[in-house]
């Protein structure tokens, strides 16, 4: 009998050891943008995420990691049915990887309703900042407003009194117009929604010449920033009025793709590949070596997505199943962000520095240069309104 | 509102017609004669763009891209035509929805894995890079009217092709009474790979002329092909004629909606409602036009060759 209950124990020993060996892997869930036009803005998130696994090893935090990423092809119906899917079939513990506001605004709420944490490395609707927020979501790489609003103070202080502004038609584009405006102090010379993946604005650039303004600003995200800045050079406007916009209108994929044509504009940006600091350096030089292209801010946000992660699920020993740890985990953001320093604030959207960069010649390419500092430990509007 | 301007705008109007005729044409004639639904219409003007794309950069030259990119268009829709579709002409349309849609999906990959996953540059030709004032005051990029300038020249060749070759003869001919042309004893599948091919080169120019103005990137054939879709149904399925004044008249609407809708919505709301209600509603007004159209003559502007 004594020896029955030895063996009873040794066995139970055995088999917890056994269960705790073969824990269950942190699943994490990427829905982004793969193919299609904006499918440059999704790959280059998924590849920032992807090289922070591979240097770890295939583990965050020190877990065994399983990594589902799936193409929504920026559709509202697609994205709903993928994050559908992983939340009961794939029972996965953190989604991720959505580029586009009018998406995220269609998914987010059912992830974190359903206890899941999302953690948004782009998309930041300020009706998720404000009064829907949610505990469970996280944004590491800004509000919707913020570089938008960065770029309304500096147009101010280079002076400039009438500014026609445009932007798609959907919530960034409308964030993007109020943070603007939220900054930037003269009159506006026109204000313009143009359609979600517009390809032809010959319409749009008339209008804007007639309205003689100062200078423009224009929010105008993958291809459609292509088409716009290529159609706005070639009516010969470049030089007469000068084109500002936020990073988004002028990433690596998009100067690649109209070179020359939008040397000598303005953008602002949280991130730069030439910000000066280690973990940057690093991750730039592993970034290139890996895709062989420099890194864009959406690469950036991947990356910092997978770090925030890293580090939360480090604190909690992969223990993700204990949200409250886990999500106290992820609010600490303890890790070396490759923008420099960064924080959460209230509403788990970044306090972060943002700054202005210039499209210069670099030999045979066209990149960004960082030139200066608009704002200082940046936060977002809505803050007071999230009652969390 | 100036003359001016709405003269510019309708210029514009003009312009975004002429690229959706390009690429109409093609798809009426393999729609109208081979009763063949392609949505991978929109892969081959990616093709034409991607080729010419690199091979004017390979060459320096944009008319030996431009070529370049028509021929491979053209080649692609042949190869296409005799692998796949050639089995589809029998079955019904929505057989082939799903089979062209699975051709959309391979072309895509496969320029991904070729040309990699971001937007190709491609610069304007030196020559075409300028600005004409066309009219007091509005310099008109001179590229814009260089495609005003191909597309008419393609309008007129058709014309000439449909009317006065054996070919076009054969092509009339095919689209309302196909067992007695085969009966004659002409070779319909072969007069279907030309119409194809034909097509396919068409697709091919007008993405070729799309390269230098808009992004050259994965999927770029599918937002045109909405439109275009939209320009054989008013048009009429079938009729090349229909596909030009389809055409013109979808250009011409979808600009005047972008440029004056806003406009007008600002005189009877306050501003910032004007500009999202003006936005919406002008994304619409080619479908609005279209099913006007569709309530006054429910099988388009033109019917096909008697059909």
């Amino acid at each position: 009998m004594k020896n029955f209950r030895s063996l009873a124990a040794v066995m139970a020993a055995l088999f917890m050891t056994a269960n705790a060996a073969s824990a269950e892997p942190v699943k994490i869930g990427m829905i982004t943008t793969l193919s299609g036009g904006g499918a440059g803005l999704g790959i280059d998130i998924r590849d920032g995420f992807e090289l922070a696994l591979k240097q770890r090893g295939g583990k965050l935090g020190g877990a065994e990691t399983e990594f589902i990423v799936v193409d929504d092809a920026r559709k509202v119906e697609n994205a709903k049915q993928i994050a559908t899917r992983m939340i009961k079939q794939d029972d996965v513990d953190v989604v991720t990887g959505i580029v586009w506001s009018n998406l995220a605004m269609a998914v987010v709420p059912s992830v974190t309703r359903a206890g899941k944490i999302y953690i948004s490395p782009n998309a930041g609707p300020s009706a998720l900042a404000g009064a829907k927020c949610h505990e469970n979501y996280f944004n590491v790489a800004w509000q919707n407003d913020n570089l938008h609003e960065a770029m309304g103070q500096f147009v101010t202080d280079q002076g400039f009194k009438s500014v026609y502004l445009m932007a798609p038609n959907y919530p960034a584009g409308k964030d993007a117009l109020a943070g603007f405006k939220r900054f930037y102090k003269g009159a506006v010379a026109g204000e313009v929604y143009t359609k979600l993946g517009q390809t032809d604005y010959a319409a749009e650039i008339a209008n804007l010449r007639a309205a003689e303004p100062d200078a423009v600003f224009f929010f105008l995200p993958g291809g459609m920033g292509i088409n716009f800045v290529k159609q706005y050079a070639q009516a010969g406007l470049i030089s007469e009025t000068p084109l500002y916009g936020p990073a988004f209108s002028f990433d690596e994929g998009i100067l690649k793709a109209v070179g020359e044509a939008a040397v000598g504009t303005f953008n602002t940006s949280q991130y730069s590949h030439d910000l000066d600091n280690d973990a940057n350096r690093a991750f730039v030089a592993a970034f290139m070596e890996a895709y062989g292209r420099k890194p864009s801010l959406y690469a950036s946000q991947g990356y910092d997505a997978a770090l925030l992660l890293d580090s939360a699920i480090a604190k909690v020993n992969g223990n993700v199943d204990d949200i409250d740890a886990f999500r106290e985990a992820l609010r600490a953001a303890d890790f070396a962000s490759v923008r420099g320093a960064f924080k959460f604030g209230p509403n788990h959207h970044p306090i972060q520095d943002i700054y202005v960069r210039e499209v210069v010649r670099d030999g045979d390419t066209v990149t960004n240069k960082l030139v200066g500092k608009v704002f200082t430990d940046h936060a977002d509007a809505y803050a007071a309104d999230c009652k969390m | 509102m100036t003359l001016v301007l709405f003269l510019e705008q309708t210029l514009n109007g003009l312009q975004l017609g002429i690229m959706l005729f390009l690429m109409a044409a093609g798809l009426t004639l393999v729609f109208g004669i081979m009763h063949l639904i392609n949505l991978a219409h929109g892969s081959l003007y990616m093709v034409g763009a991607y080729v010419t794309a690199s091979a004017t950069m390979a060459s320096g030259n944009f008319a030996i891209g431009v070529a370049a990119g028509v021929l491979a268009a053209g080649a692609a829709g042949i190869l296409v035509e005799l692998l796949a579709l050639r089995r589809l002409y029998g079955r019904d349309h929505l057989d082939q929805v799903l089979a062209t849609f699975g051709v959309i999906l391979t072309f895509n990959e496969l320029t991904k894995i070729v040309w990699g996953p971001h937007a190709l540059f491609m610069a304007i030709p030196d020559t075409l890079s300028g600005t004409i004032e066309v009219l007091p005051g509005v310099p008109y990029p001179a590229y814009r009217l260089f495609i005003i300038g191909v597309g008419l020249m393609v309008c007129v060749g058709l014309r000439h092709l449909i009317v006065n070759t054996r070919l076009g003869m054969l092509i009339r001919a095919g689209a309302t009474h196909r067992e007695m042309v085969g009966a004659l004893g002409v070779n319909i599948d072969r007069l279907f790979t030309w119409v194809f091919g034909i097509g396919a080169m068409l697709a091919g120019l007008a993405g070729a002329m799309a390269g230098p103005m808009l992004a050259i990137e994965v999927g770029m054939g599918e937002s045109i092909l909405i439109l275009t879709f939209v320009v054989i149904i008013i048009g009429g399925i079938g009729s090349v004629r229909g596909a030009l004044v389809g055409a013109l008249l979808v250009g011409i609407v979808d600009t005047y909606g972008r440029a004056f809708l806003p406009l007008i919505m600002r005189s009877v709301l306050d501003p910032a409602a004007a500009d999202s209600v003006g936005a919406s509603i002008s994304s619409v007004t080619i479908y609005l036009l279209m099913a006007m159209v569709l309530i006054w003559r429910p099988r388009g502007l033109f019917q096909a060759y008697g059909g």
